[in-house]
């Protein structure tokens, strides 16, 4: 059996950046990947899709975009080689081809068995990502057997699906960036929505997650909000990232030609059932996005910047047909594919320790988890509103390696 | 992107006690059991279409609610389809279920918002082609073919902020959740 002081779980963003700040305070680590480094940036996301931050955002403790396009947006290629120049400059200590398979707590911390070999540690940090598994909708059993089901882990690219139209179920950043992709490449495409976040991508001639990192909005603490449990749960933001900058949005869909439905309610005798909630849901996210653009403009003009930046604007509500389908015949509408873009949710199945709740989410405090000396990080809103953003690993592996760090003196 | 500033809640009183809700929601988190209800009602024929339904007792908090008193609720249709119309018909009753579902929860948003409410007024039109009710064609729903819900609010509020009200209510509203969504429905007899 080996040991060390730390096991950090996972080489993507939140693990270098931890790896980094316990090098930094020489506590001694090693970093399990099941695969290589950034393995699920590049094994489970389709082919075109690029990050939804700008480069210029993309930034690790000591580490940050050099390029001479800083408000692009990294392909997944590029990201993987971002966080591999990290992982070397950093000398982080990773044992690549790692898989976790049972942690256990014992005396004084936890025993780790992987696929190579067992180690123990004093203490673990999670950072296995936040998006292991697509969660899918229970009444997808009622999918009728001749239409393919795939989630965004599995979809690649439009040319490798069956004949046909798709039907993408959640209209979030994956959603809609899979609807424009099918509808673009000549598919029926029927996007059904439910909650979303509106978000156009520029505003007032800057990026919308420059404008919220300049607000404080990236930078809010989990402690600091009302309803934690509810931030954590939000969708994720309509956004894409193009070279154009484009916004896509319902109505830029909708002119598109995708066909807007309501959240999936239902699949029984090849029907799929939609609810009636879709033009409450679009006016939520429409009040929402104008309260946000309200706050930047209270910021600019508080801040002096009015002369500086283009006038403020606002975009035209989402519009939808006067009436919209409730029900549709999968099969006779020719649907070939359903994506199940309904939301991602983390793999605990190794973890032989009692920290989930009923909905089998791990209970933390600001990424202190709920039994001695464990961690986890890349969470949504898990510190800060970045927290599940590239941006945000930085921040949250510095405050954590400080508790761990405080945590290891008081024990000794 | 926006927070709710706790201050000002209190100054607002629509007569909703909104502290109550949240520690029943903290009990809830901790016990979710609890949080299972079930929602009665009976109804017995009088004549031709007219009927009364009693409702009293209900399940919840882990045990039976019973109630000082029980609510009786008529329903008939009116003389145009041969009836006496001795009262609303059921699917009045349900746009009255919907109306009262989003108004409570228009007030307890409001409520929780800080925002003072002077008057709300829902008013509703459901569509309606009764071949379907009639039988007399396969391709016509019995029910709404769309409900419309028009809101009057005057509040301390900016029409924005009165417009989120009354979408997040829909949000959290049961009977908007019953209409617009499927459920399944068992009937048994005798």
């Amino acid at each position: 059996m080996k040991f060390a002081t730390a096991i950090i779980i996972g080489a993507g963003q939140s693990g270098l950046a931890m790896s980094r700040h316990l090098t930094a305070r020489s506590i001694d680590h090693v970093v399990f990947e099941r695969g290589e480094v950034a393995n699920s940036w590049l094994t489970e996301r389709w082919d075109s899709l690029r990050l939804l931050t700008p480069n210029w955002q993309t930034r690790l403790p000591n580490h940050a975009y050099a390029g001479d396009d800083p408000h692009g947006f990294m392909t997944m290629a590029e990201v993987a080689g971002f966080l591999q120049r990290y992982a070397r400059l950093s000398q982080a200590p990773i044992m690549s081809g790692t898989r976790v398979i049972r942690a256990t707590q014992q005396d004084q911390g936890y025993e780790v068995l992987t696929t190579r070999g067992v180690w123990r540690c004093r203490k673990l940090v999670i950072a296995s990502g936040a998006c292991n598994i697509a969660s899918i909708p229970s009444h997808s059993a009622g999918l009728p057997a001749k239409i393919t089901s795939l989630t965004p882990l599995q979809y690649r690219n439009p040319g490798l699906l069956p004949d046909g139209g798709a039907m993408i179920v959640g209209a979030s950043a994956s959603g809609i960036q899979l609807a424009r992709e099918l509808q673009a490449a000549g598919r029926r495409v029927l996007l059904s929505v439910g909650d979303h976040v509106r978000m156009p991508r520029t505003y007032r001639g800057r990026d919308i997650l420059w404008w919220m990192d300049a607000i404080g909005a990236m930078n809010m603490r989990y402690d600091a909000i009302d309803d934690i449990q509810r931030a954590r749960h939000l969708p994720s933001l309509q956004l894409v990232g193009t070279p154009d900058h484009v916004t896509v949005d319902l109505n830029s869909l909708r002119k598109a030609s995708v066909e807007l439905v309501g959240r999936l309610v239902g699949l029984r005798d090849g029907k799929a059932q939609f609810s009636g909630s879709l033009a409450n849901f679009c006016a939520l996210a429409d009040l929402k996005m104008n309260r946000l653009l309200a706050s930047i403009d209270d910021w600019v003009t508080a801040s002096g910047l009015d002369q500086h930046v283009p006038a403020p604007e606002r975009f035209e509500p989402t519009m939808l047909e006067p009436e919209t389908k409730l029900s549709l015949d999968l099969v006779s509408a020719g649907i070939g594919t359903v994506i199940w873009a309904t939301g991602f949710r983390p793999d605990y199945s190794w973890l032989d320790v009692p920290v989930l709740d009923r909905k089998g989410r791990i209970r933390h405090d600001g990424g202190i988890v709920a039994a001695p000396g464990m961690y986890v990080m890349g969470l949504p809103f898990m510190r800060q509103r970045k927290s599940s953003f590239i941006d945000g690993a930085g921040d949250d592996a510095a405050d954590l390696a400080a508790h761990l760090s405080q945590n290891l003196a008081n024990a000794a | 992107m926006t927070t709710t500033n706790n201050a000002t809640v209190v100054s607002a009183d629509n007569g909703v006690n909104v502290s109550a809700l949240l520690d029943a929601r903290e009990a809830l988190a901790k016990a979710p059991e609890a949080a299972q209800f079930k929602w009665r009602a009976s109804c017995e024929w009088l004549n031709g279409t007219h009927s009364r339904s009693e409702i009293g007792n209900f399940f919840g908090l882990g045990a039976e609610q019973s109630r000082n008193k029980t609510f009786a609720v008529e329903a008939d249709h009116p003389q145009i389809f041969a009836a006496e119309d001795h009262a609303p018909t059921p699917v009045e009753l349900v746009l009255s279920g919907l109306a009262s579902c989003l108004t409570a929860g228009v007030a307890a948003v409001a409520q929780r918002r800080g925002i003072q409410l002077h008057s709300v007024k829902a008013t509703l039109e459901a569509d309606m082609d009764v071949l379907g009710i009639l039988g007399m064609d396969d391709e016509v729903r019995n029910g709404f073919g769309a409900i419309r819900v028009h809101f009057d609010i005057r509040a301390d509020a900016s029409a924005d902020d009165i417009k989120a009200l009354v979408a997040q209510s829909q949000k959290r509203s049961a009977v908007f959740d019953v209409v617009t969504n499927p459920t399944n429905v068992f009937v048994t007899v005798n």
